[in-house]
Formats: structure tokens, sequence, C-alpha cells
């Protein structure tokens, strides 16, 4: 065991070291980017299998390198350590994991299997286990998640349509799965059935008048009020993880951070019921980025069935990786977009083997979800459209107008949210969480009734809001002159002045886009899990809306304009409002979140109209460039630095010129730095250093005087090993020796037996020099994912630069407050 | 109480048995309530916009089928049927079904099982109360070891609730008291 161990330690190290000069692109074939990875895919686990000479080779490579001389000597010693200790290597609540450790585990483990796999059957059947196992984790992963998401879908509508009225007939028709067969709906009232009754219907026997109004208003609030009450409590006594949407802390695991149960059992069982509840509260938020969460908690428990991945916690991260894709295929039924979500917005480490499990992850989510169909018309989403009008080259004007917009709302958007959550995390106002939710919700509640369209879902708004008016239409948007004369000629004629349907719906949308601006604000954020993807689509969608009919308006009242005379004469259909409402979703939608490529990719699924990709990539880009005028950070970057998450973002880059030396701990008014020596120290004296300080790991070194650099022993693993030596070894007292050394130390004959650690001790530590520029150590930590790194001078050792050092430095720069970074 | 407890266990059983109802529900045979022709025919002449509803097969959807009576004379069935739009869609009620009888039931449940900790737990501890810290330095000895003293399903079931009423009270303190984590 320890001779493996020691040799991969070594064949690591040459990996590392050779890394600092960075132009080997190969080096670490995993934490470079994708192009290094297609170089040597083959040498990958999965496709490991059928070579067993190039896993034999190293084996007999470390009996020539190390000689035989080491094992004999102490064997009664490493008997002890033949099993490892139970426990060492795992992690911490709230710490950060150590990539390039878990991945030496994991090429160890690996080599084990494979040296092993010839010996028989079973364990080359044990082998072709493991190697299947990445693609059975993300394949129970995809059904998974396909499923939760067919449920949630069916019972938020269900539950939502609760809130007007019951289905007489079966319960457990949504309004419109009611009227499915019914004959008696018109062509002018859609979804008036007799099956469907309101409450008012039920309790006053009367369907219209006052008092049935002010029926169905109260029971409305009611039943908005109960929701939001039941899902804040059962967020409170079962998983307060639950809340929120949980990207930003997605973001800030998959970069290498342990939150202990955020991905549990009850946190997935929690979170898909109380998602329903807070969506069908009618509360201003959306179920996608919980989905995210949702999908991510069945990867994590999926993978405790394979030792693989339970043990490994970079090898989890793939997992969780694919997990996020599967989780926005089903929320917006867009499989590649979902890969590309993951891959530019919550995956730190993204290699393409991930990229091909997290494409399989999407297809078997879609897959399932589309097979339950949950909205009854064959497709993953709702608001699914379908467009064939071309567009001109003039209207990307507005298209780029609609960017601005959605990048201005994006920038107020953060900054008012910030601020709002920063409140509610400093002051006392955040000690009311149920109190807060059920304000909200009555005051969503009682404005949003009387206006139709924030009344209904926001899903079915969006989905009104992107419809093009044709003659089969018969909502107020398209209430058009020319069809209610009934006159024959209205289909030759589609471009047609407004009735007053449509400004009575104007202002009805200009009034829903403000109470939609404001509550969403105070929304995002409460105690109940929610998205911001549904509702910021929203808002982009009604101001995108607006904006089209405004143009359409002009250019038929104004058709002798050079701009429209060229392509919109008379009774031709020049513009189409919903694809303005599209438009303005994506860029609202780039604007908070700042994503571009996926954003695009995922509008386009949702239409499957090729040639709308260069008006959305127009106005998301422009959305992004607005945005990022008013601030860098998207809005779950900024919710990662609110909460002070130890996130490295690989996306930002660091432009100061400081050395390692300043930003390294102890300062000069610090104390000495907290060592070990490797071989003079006693059990109690370790325990001492160890309980006087709150250090996570321990530099060792040769000895006080010299101060040169053996390893690193992470304080854990310590803490873990004494207990368990003094449990199982015999004749481990508090005076016996430690010793870190291969041999045991010259001691006096009467003293008590020695206790080795070698096997925690990390012999390759990742070392710089003191005048190491940042910017090469700030390198080195995103692209390899470190823990902590030692610094050295002239060979001796000098201090330590830890994740949370780099962050808190960058703060500094950044003129931030640097302990707003919580965490280690 | 006991079988409730582990409930992260139900979630992990829940999901397969949601995957394999549906599947079932799925394979089941389309229950003939479960498709239909929808035609939307819009405002043509004098005669108003009407929808027509019917179930039959996916080849025969189409306005001549489904629009019965036809509302115009025969001269004009071919300009009206133009205008017509028909769908044909599927759906399954059972799958509809069976998923809102899970959830409901889900929560039920779990409402049930929070008024038992809200209301009946306090009791049934306060009752025990003189036995309760015994009991508790007795777990945390055990509790490094896993030796396998406490075997009875009841004990081990109990020391399972414990520790996640633990956590859950840990994960309490970090999101609604010191606001650490997700605000």
């Amino acid at each position: 065991m320890e001779s493996e161990q020691l040799y991969s330690r070594g064949y690591c190290r040459t990996g590392y070291s050779s890394y600092n000069s960075i132009t080997s692109a190969s080096s670490d074939e995993e934490l470079l980017d994708s192009a290094g990875a297609t170089m040597d895919f083959h040498t990958t686990e999965d496709d490991n299998l059928l070579d067993g000479d190039a896993a034999s080779s190293p084996g007999s490579n470390y009996v020539m390198s190390n000689g035989g001389g080491v094992a004999s000597s102490s064997t009664h010693l490493l008997d002890f350590l033949e099993e490892p200790i139970p426990g060492v290597g795992t992690y911490d609540d709230f710490h950060t994991i150590d990539w390039v450790r878990e991945k030496c585990k994991d090429r160890e483990r690996h080599r084990k299997i494979n040296s092993k796999k010839k010996d028989s059957p079973w364990e080359f059947s044990k082998s072709l286990y493991d190697a299947w196992s990445g693609w059975l984790v993300v394949t129970l992963t995809g059904l998974a998640s396909g499923a939760l998401a067919g449920l949630i879908d069916i019972a938020a509508d269900w539950l939502n349509d609760l809130k007007e009225g019951v289905c007489l007939s079966a319960m457990w028709f949504n309004h419109e799965q009611c009227c499915w067969t019914s004959n008696e709906t018109t062509f002018a009232e859609r979804d008036k059935c007799p099956q469907w009754k309101s409450w008012a219907e039920l309790i006053l026997g009367q369907a219209e008048g006052p008092g049935s109004y002010i029926m169905n208003y109260f029971m409305y609030i009611y039943w908005a009020l109960s929701f939001a009450f039941l899902a804040v409590c059962l967020v409170k006594v079962f998983a307060p993880y639950a809340c929120g949407s949980g990207i930003p802390e997605i973001k800030t695991i998959l970069s290498g951070f342990i939150i202990r149960g955020y991905l549990g059992k009850w946190t997935l069982l929690i979170k898909t019921v109380t998602l329903v509840l807070a969506v069908a509260s009618g509360l201003s938020l959306g179920k996608e980025g919980p989905l995210v969460h949702v999908a991510c908690c069945c990867g994590n428990i999926f993978s405790y069935l394979f030792p693989k991945y339970s043990k490994n916690e970079a090898k989890k991260r793939e997992v969780l990786s694919a997990a996020s894709a599967a989780g926005v295929s089903v929320a917006f039924g867009a499989p590649i977009g979902g890969v590309l979500f993951s891959l530019e917005e919550v995956s730190y480490y993204f290699p393409l083997k991930t990229l091909w499990r997290s494409f399989f992850a999407a297809l078997v989510a879609a897959f399932v979800l589309r097979s339950i169909n949950p909205f009854g018309n064959s497709r993953l989403v709702l608001f699914y459209v379908e467009y064939h009008t071309p567009w001109y080259l003039f209207e990307l004007l507005p298209f780029i107008l609609l960017g601005v917009f959605g990048g201005l709302w994006g920038a107020f958007f953060i900054r008012a949210n910030i601020a709002w959550c920063r409140r509610r995390k400093s002051t006392r106002f955040g000690k009311y969480p149920v109190l807060e939710v059920i304000l909200v919700a009555a005051v969503t509640a009682v404005v949003a009734f009387p206006n139709p369209y924030t009344r209904k879902n926001t899903s079915e708004l969006i989905k009104e809001l992107f419809t093009d008016c044709g003659p089969l239409e018969s909502s107020q948007l398209c209430q058009y002159r020319s069809q209610m004369n009934g006159s024959k000629a209205f289909s030759e004629t589609p471009s047609r002045p407004a009735a007053p349907g449509v400004y009575a719906a104007m202002w009805q949308l200009c009034l829903a886009l403000l109470f939609k601006i404001v509550i969403t604000i105070f929304t995002f954020g409460l105690k109940v899990p929610s998205g911001l993807f549904i509702p910021s689509m929203a808002i982009g969608a009604i101001a995108g809306r607006i904006v089209g009919i405004a143009m359409e308006q002009l250019a038929y009242y104004h058709h002798d304009w050079f701009i429209f005379k060229e392509w919109c004469e008379v009774g031709a259909d020049c513009i189409t409002p919903g694809l303005y409402a599209m438009v303005g979703a994506a860029a609202c939608l780039g604007g908070v979140t700042r994503m571009t490529v996926s954003l695009v990719v995922i509008v386009f699924e949702l239409t499957g109209g090729l040639e709308y990709i260069v008006p959305l990539m127009a106005a998301v880009m422009t959305s992004k460039w607005v945005g990022d005028a008013f601030g860098r950070a998207g809005i779950y970057e900024s919710h990662i630095r609110l909460n002070g998450y130890p996130f490295l973002d690989a996306k930002e880059e660091f432009t100061h010129t400081t050395l390692a030396r300043e930003v390294m701990r102890p300062r000069r008014s610090d104390p000495p730095l907290a060592v070990l020596t490797q071989d003079d120290l006693s059990v109690e004296e370790l325990q001492a250093v160890i309980s006087e300080t709150s250090y996570n790991g321990f530099p060792v070194i040769v000895s006080k005087e010299s101060q040169r650099l053996v390893g690193f022993a992470l304080r854990r693993d310590i803490t873990i090993a004494i207990e368990n030596a003094r449990r199982k070894q015999e004749g481990i007292v508090l005076a016996s020796r430690v010793y870190f050394t291969q041999h045991a130390p010259t001691l006096p004959a009467d003293s008590p037996r020695p206790l080795k650690l070698r096997s925690i001790l990390d012999m390759s530590p990742f070392t710089v020099t003191d005048h190491t520029p940042m910017e090469i150590v700030v390198d080195i930590f995103r692209k390899l994912g470190l823990r902590q790194c030692l610094v050295t001078h002239n060979g001796r050792l000098l201090g330590i630069i830890t994740k949370k050092d780099i962050l808190r430095h960058m703060a500094q720069m950044a003129n931030q407050d640097p302990e707003s970074i919580m965490f280690n | 109480m006991s079988w409730w407890k582990g409930s992260g266990f139900s979630v992990m059983t829940l999901i397969p048995i949601i995957i394999i109802l549906e599947a079932v529900v799925l394979s089941e045979s389309k229950n003939f309530q479960d498709v239909r022709c929808k035609c939307i025919c819009p405002p043509y002449r004098n005669f108003s916009g009407h929808i027509y509803n019917r179930n039959v097969s996916q080849k025969d959807c189409n306005c001549l089928h489904v629009v019965e009576p036809m509302p115009v004379p025969g001269h004009d069935v071919e300009a009206y049927c133009l205008l017509c739009e028909c769908k044909y869609e599927e759906r399954s009620s059972n799958t509809i079904k069976v998923t809102i009888i899970i959830y409901l039931s889900v929560v039920g449940g779990l409402l049930l099982y929070m008024l038992f900790l809200l209301l009946v737990d306090p009791l049934i501890r306060k009752r025990d109360l003189y036995t309760q810290p015994l009991h508790n330095e007795e777990e945390a000895e055990e509790l490094p070891s896993q030796v396998d003293r406490s075997n009875t399903m009841l004990e081990r079931v109990e020391g399972a609730q414990q520790r996640w009423k633990k956590q859950v009270q840990e994960q309490r303190k970090t999101v609604f008291d010191r606001h650490k984590m997700l605000s």
C-alpha cells in the first residue's frame, strides 16, 4: 500500500512540476482545457480497459527505481498500514477539496484495478463495472431527473389551477386537461367548459357578477398564502438547504467546496415538493434553477452506488456537471442548451469525457420527460413556439434596443437584489423568514389577481406573449380591427390596425411589467425554492411584445417611410411581435445571468427556427455588454460574493503585480508558521499543536534549524490517524514519538513504541518561491484546483498560501472587504 | 413513526417507484379519452369561429372528418377547410392521476411528520427527560466506532433520526440564524 502510494506521488509530481513551465500543454491532461484532453483521451480510464501492458509496467518500474530494501526491514509496522485508515482523505464540512490529491487518488485506484484485472474473471468483471459506472450513473441521473421534472411539471400545473377552481369530473386534472375532451368550448372562450368549476361557482353558485369576483379573489389569495406557508414551513422544518435557486451553491460546490447535506436526500425530497408549492403559490419565481439543483441531488445520490464516485470528490463533481446539464435539459426542453449551460455557467472543470456524459445525461432526461409528456403538447416545455416568418435587416435596431433594455434591467436587478439580500443577511429583518414569505406572497396575490397577465402562471404568460397572432388566435392581444369586422379579407392582410382590445392589453402589459420588475427583486432570495429564469424571461417577453406591437403599428401607419418601404408593403406581414417577445426574453435573461452561447442555444431550441439566431445573438451580446458596463458579475457570481463562498472564478483575470511573498501567511507581524518536524515530536506535542491552532494543515520539515520541507499533513488526517492508532495499535501512549520518515528514529531503549504517520503525509506538496508573481500563483490555483501551496525561499520553508488567502487578496485588490470571504 | 424517519430511504425508493409506475402507465393501452383531434376553424364569412373536438385516429385527423356538421354549403367546404387547423394530440390521464396521487400522498406524509415533530415529539421527549442525558453520552461514545451495540432495528432507527435531527438543526442555524449561506 505504502509503496504504491509513494510511487504514485512521485508520478504525480512529475506531472505538476512540469506544469510550472506552462508551455507543455499535456502535462496535466485533465485540468487543462479540452484541447489538451482530446489528445490523450485514449489514456483516460474508460478506454484503458483493453491495454493491460501499460498498466502493469509502472509497477515494475517502481521496483527497479526504488529498490527492494525498503519493505523488508519494517514489514510488521507496515501491516497496520495495509488497510487505509478509514476517514483519511475525506473532508470536513465547508472545506475546500484538493483536486490534485483527489485525482492522484483516482489514478492510483484505477491503476490498482487495472493491474488486478487479469487475475480472475471476477476481477475482470469488476474492472468492467468500474469502467462502465460513469455511464451508468449518468443514465440513472438522467432517468431520475426526467421523472422528477415530469412530476414537478404536472403537479405544479394542477396545483396552480387549484387556485382558480377544480375539475369536478376528475379531481386530478388541471384546467386545460379538464376541458380536453369537452365539446362545449367555443372559439372565443377556449378554456370554459362545464366540468371545470371556479370556486365562486362551487361556493356561491354563480359564475358572474361582483360577488363571484370577490369570492374568486379571496380564494386565490387564500390558496396562494397557504401554498407559500406550507412551502416555507417544510423548508424550515426538514431541509433549510432546499431554499433559493441553488445555482450559486452548485457553482461553488463544483469548483471544489464541500457543503454536507446540500445535495442530500432530504434536500431532494423537500426541494421537489416545495418547488411545486412555491410555483403554484403564484410568487414571481420559476422552477428552472431549482431543477438544476434537483438534478444535482439525483446525481449525488446515485453516485453513492458506485465506489469510484462516492469516494472521490473530484470524480463526483464530474457526475454533478453532467447532472446540471440534465437539469437544464428538462427545465427548458433544450438538451444541447443544457450541456452548454453546464459548460459555460456552472462547471469549473469540464474535460471532454464529462462533455459526452453531460450530453448523454441530457439526452436521457429529455427522453424520459418527453415520454411522460407533462403538458400534453408532445413538447418538453409549455412555451414551445414555432415561427416561419422572416425578419429584416432593419429590425436589428429594435432587437439591439431590446438588448440594451435587457442589460439595463439585469444590472439594475443585480444591484437591487443584492442590496436587499444584504439587508436580509445583516439586519434583524432576516430573523423572520416565514413572515417575509407570507408577506411577499400576499402582496403578489393581491396585486396579481386583477391583471389577467399577472394572474396566470408565468409560463403561460410567456407562451401567450411568444405566440404570434394568426387567424386562429383569440386572445386579447390579437384583437385587430380587421378581424373584428369579420371581413373575409383578414387572412390576406395580417398587418392591421390595432383594435381597443390590443390597446387595453398594452396598458395591462405595462402594469404587469412594472409589477414583475418590482416584485422579482423581493422574491429572489426568499426562503423557498426560487428560480430566476422564468421571471426574467417574462419581463423581457412583456417588454419585447410591447416593442413589437409598437413597431407593427408604426409600420402600418407609416408604411411609406423609407425604412418600411422596401419590405413592408401594405398588407404584407412584416413584423412578428412574438419574435420581439422572444428576443426580449433572451436579452433580459442574458442581462441577469450574463450567459451568451448557452442562452442563445436554449432559446433557439425552444423555437426551432434557425433563422432567428442572429437577432438573438445580437440582443444577447448587447445585453451582456451593457450589463458588464455596470458591473461584471452576473447574479450568481454576485450571490457567491455576497455569501463569501470560496469560489475562484476562472473567467476573471488577475492583473496585479504582487508577489507570492506579500500574500503568504504568516505576515510579518504574525507568529511564525505552525510546522511539524519529521521525527522529534511526541504524540502529546503533536496534539498540543493541533489543539492550539486552527489551521487545516501543517507543513512537515526536516528540523527547526534547517527549515527544509518534507511534505504536508492535513489536520483532519492527523487527528484521525492518531485516534485510529491509539485504538488499534498497542503501546502508543502520549509520550510516543511521531515520525514521518521512512525509518523510525533511533530512540532510547525504554521509550514507548513510536508512531509512524508517513502514510498520511503528502510528499509532493506544491511549492513556489517567494518571488513568484501572483498572476502565476492564481493561475496555478485555478487550473490545478489546489487547496494550498507552500512558499519557499532558498529551499527553506517560508510560508503558505491557501485558496482563502488568494480570494482575500483578490477582494482586497478590488477594494472590497477581505473579511467577506467566510469559509476555508 | 419508525418507517418514516429514514425518509431519506423513501426518496431512494420513490424515484424508482415513480419511474416504474410511469412506465407501467405509459405501456398501458391508451385510454379512449386520451387522444383527440382538435380542429380550430377561424371565422369565415358569416360563420363565427368554432372548435371541433373528436376522438379519431391520427390518419383521419383532418377537417373533413372532424368538422361535423359542416357549417358551410358544399361548394365552400374546401375554402373553409383550408383555414382550419387540425392537431392530433395525445395525453396520458393515468400518468397525471398517478402523479397527483403520489405528490399529494408525499405532501400529506410530510405534513403529518412535521406535525408529529412539532407537537407530539416534544411531549414524548419530556417524559423520558431523565434517561435522555445518559443516552446521549452513550451515543457520543459509540459514534466513531459504529459499535453494533444498538442492534435492534428500533434503536438504530432512533439513532439515525437523532443524527438527522442534529444535521437539520445545524443547517437551520447556518441558513436562518447566522445567515452564512443562501441569503
